[in-house]
């Protein structure tokens, strides 16, 4: 089987300093990846890199086109990585206004993704925002109004529906549940999970919160430092961790 | 050597200009930076149009000067005057006499030829201004043909107003590629777009000219279910009766009575003299003028 | 099914001085299909570990773990994720789910994520649920907030909707009444039927010697403990 996506040998630097390097890793269609550290361990460097808002100073990022194949994301045109980015990825950001454009409606926010690829008939527009706005549990009745007038946890499902309105094979999250409520955050991980069965997806979340891996993520990864420091299964990371970093991390969760 | 330069501008100027005018000729709705002059008249008052019409007169044109239609309002008068002054060209009202044409805000009703040229003062020429506020953005969509916002704006309109409510600065598609404000003209005008005369485009504040060459395809942006109509108010001009030009509204009295007439006075003024009345005119006389 | 050849486990604790705590050495054990063996010893004998061991919770130092053709102890995680979809299924003490899916979903995830059609799972969702004597009413609520003897049987309905051919069971009749447990080893019976490979942990002594066919000591592997 060919891995959707292949990280080689992948380093980041911010002038002397390191963002993230020697970074490898495959993932594979239906996949869900995790990747775990504090603020600075370089895990939203690497994000940026794997969804080309970075440019990495070295090493490849291929991913498997539905054209041709593999493809090095890095030395591929602008254009073709901007299609992609458009069609076959998507980026859920921590905060819901840096994903959204707030002075377009919900139907606006979602529907700009099918007209940038070229769909020119309202009406199917419409009925594809709508039922988008259903699957992240949005009522029909509030197409029409800004995202400024939602609430956090609606910002975000929204920010989901314009993501995945184009049937994207690999969704990067950057701290997905940042800055909700914990009932909030059940419900979107809930919706996150479904969604990434039915559709078959293959996703990368960064977050800190060692809870949200363990629900969403088949893989783990965890960095320190810019360098990845401990990788396998979620739960055999959690439960059995081999670097001293890790075990740190793991006993530093509160129980409830 | 006489003691100013043709048309106020100095030669290096117009050469600059006239480089802009033909990279923006040679790629059809491209917005090509220019170093915008200072000129004596304020930003929003055709500094643009009038750098590009100084760039391409000649001592041989005549040039006709129109703001929304009528040639005699402050904005065009001074227009005309400051041409007058500066490159003494011959300067008239009649459409069909023009070789040079700088219009705000409309397209003559008349057909232009090929050896016309219209000139267009554009306020902002960023048709994806008002969804994407960064410069380096838009750029970067127009480059890489990513047009998808402007159709997120016509959606905007449908969803809020039930159609298409954007009734001027309408976008279009220019020659299958670029995305282009055609300034604020109405919507009625955008058909007009395809024509046998050179339209040159000058935003003098936002320091950009651009162009459609003659014959140039220029399609205006709509949804498969919601097709581009080129609407006008239904009715006739009341002056002189035409039913196909675009016609300013005006209210007449406090009982909310109103005539409709051309906007293009030079349209409507032809028409009467040829003996076209409309509901409430009367037929021209020959010493009104 | 299941080979356990001469696996050993100990810990690293690098924030508590690095001690090193040897935990399991060279165990070794063979399950056939249709067999099911019980791993007993006391407390911290390492019943658990190993059963975490050979789901792929915890790592294998050394030695092989082989369920059907894959070695576990060296197997990619994505080789163990498809080998907990389609043939190792593991009914732990707790239960693990997302807030807010409802329990019929939680049972029937086994069976939708390999790909069976969403009638047929839930049908057999709410087949085994009722066979477990949940309330019908239940069925919409999410788990989180029921009862630990609910939430066992909820626990014990989803690692037996999908019929994998291996299966690890930690104490799957703790805490049931008399008739549920019943019913729980009737379930393990017809698993065995359809000669499925079974290890178990039951501290309930006359449920182990209904259902098991042998008993591996573990304490002869327990470093410290063994005689």
């Amino acid at each position: 089987m060919t891995p959707l996506l292949q990280v080689e040998n992948l380093a980041k630097f911010y002038g002397p300093r390191i963002g993230c390097t020697d970074v490898s890793l495959d993932l594979y269609p239906g996949e869900v990846m995790g990747i775990v550290g504090e603020s600075g361990s370089g895990k939203s460097t690497l994000l940026n890199c794997l969804a080309g808002h970075l440019t990495p100073d070295r090493g490849a990022v291929r991913f498997d086109t539905r054209a041709d194949g593999l493809r090095d994301t890095v030395t591929m045109s602008e254009p073709e990585r901007r299609m992609l980015s458009r069609t076959d990825w998507a980026f859920v950001h921590q905060h819901a206004r840096d994903g959204l454009r707030m002075n377009v409606s919900a139907g606006g926010n979602v529907g700009e993704r099918l007209m940038a690829v070229n769909a020119r008939h309202y009406g199917a527009i419409r009925d594809e925002a709508i039922d988008w706005l259903g699957r992240v549990e949005i009522t029909e009745d509030r197409i029409d109004d800004r995202p400024t007038a939602f609430s956090g946890g609606m910002q975000q499902r929204l920010q989901i529906a314009r993501n995945l309105v184009t049937g994207p094979r690999l969704v990067f999250m950057d701290e997905p549940t940042g800055g909700l409520d914990v009932s909030v955050q059940a419900r979107l991980l809930d919706l996150l999970r479904s969604l990434v069965r039915e559709m078959n997806l293959s996703a990368i979340i960064v977050t800190h919160d060692l809870a949200v891996v363990r629900l969403l993520a088949d893989r783990l990864m965890v960095m320190k430092d810019g360098h990845v420091i401990e990788t396998g299964l979620t739960d055999q990371v959690l439960d059995d961790p081999q670097h001293a970093y890790t075990q740190l991390l793991v006993s530093s969760v509160l129980q409830v | 050597m006489s003691d100013y330069n043709f048309a106020y501008l100095d030669e290096q100027t117009k050469r600059m200009i006239r480089r802009a005018i033909l990279k923006g000729l040679a790629i059809p709705g491209y917005q090509v930076p220019f170093a915008s002059r200072e000129m004596p008249m304020p930003y929003g008052w055709g500094t643009g149009g009038v750098q590009v019409s100084a760039a391409v007169l000649t001592p041989e044109d005549t040039l006709k000067v129109i703001d929304q239609g009528a040639d005699d309002t402050t904005n065009a008068v001074s227009i005309r005057r400051f041409f007058e002054k500066t490159a003494g060209v011959q300067v008239t009202e009649a459409t069909t006499d023009a070789s040079v044409i700088q219009t705000r805000h409309r397209i003559p009703e008349q057909d232009l030829r090929a050896d016309q040229i219209l000139v267009y003062q554009v306020p902002i020429p960023e048709p994806l201004r008002f969804l994407e506020p960064s410069e380096v953005e838009t750029r970067k969509m127009h480059s890489l043909e990513e047009y998808g916002l402007m159709h997120v704006k016509l959606y905007e309109d449908i969803s809020q107003h039930g159609d298409i409510a954007t009734a001027y600065a309408y976008p279009v598609k220019v020659e299958g590629r670029y995305v282009m404000d055609p300034s604020p003209i109405p919507k009625f005008d955008n058909p007009k777009l395809e024509m046998a005369g050179i339209q040159l485009f000058g935003a003098g504040r936002e320091q950009r000219i651009y162009a459609i060459p003659p014959y140039t395809q220029v399609v205006s942006l709509d949804f498969d279910d919601y097709p581009f109509q080129a609407s006008k108010a239904d009715h006739a001009c009341d002056l002189c009766g035409a039913k196909d030009s675009y016609l300013d509204e005006l209210i007449v009295d406090d009982q909310g009575g109103r005539v409709f007439m051309c906007s293009d006075t030079d349209y409507c003024s032809t028409r009467r003299a040829q003996g076209h009345v409309g509901a409430q005119g009367s037929p021209i006389q020959e010493d009104a003028a | 099914m299941i080979s356990i050849e001469n696996v050993s486990k100990s810990f690293v604790l690098h924030n508590q001085g690095a001690a090193n705590i040897s935990v399991m050495q060279a165990a070794s054990l063979q399950v056939a299909p249709g067999e099911c063996v019980a791993l007993t010893g006391a407390s911290g004998a390492g019943k658990s570990t190993l059963m975490r061991m050979i789901y792929g919770n915890y790592l294998t130092e050394t030695g092989r773990i082989m369920i059907g053709d894959v070695d576990v102890a060296r197997a990619a995680p994505r080789e163990i994720i498809q080998l907990r979809r389609r043939t190792l299924g593991y009914v732990s003490q707790f239960l693990r789910v997302v807030p807010r899916v409802s329990t019929l979903d939680v049972v029937a995830e086994p069976l939708l994520v390999t790909g069976t059609p969403q009638d047929k799972a839930l049908r057999t969702a709410q087949d085994l649920l009722a066979r477990l004597n949940i309330p019908e009413r239940l069925w919409s609520l999410s788990p989180t907030t029921f009862s630990g003897g609910e939430q066992q049987r909820v626990n014990i309905a989803r690692g037996f909707s999908y019929p994998y051919p291996a299966l690890l069971l930690d104490e799957p009749t703790a805490s049931l009444d008399p008739t549920n447990r019943a019913t729980v080893l009737e379930m393990i019976k017809e698993a065995k039927a359809r000669d499925a490979a079974i290890i178990g942990i039951f501290h309930d002594h006359a449920a182990r010697d209904a259902i098991c066919d042998r008993q591996v000591d573990m304490t002869q592997y327990t470093p410290g403990l063994a005689a």
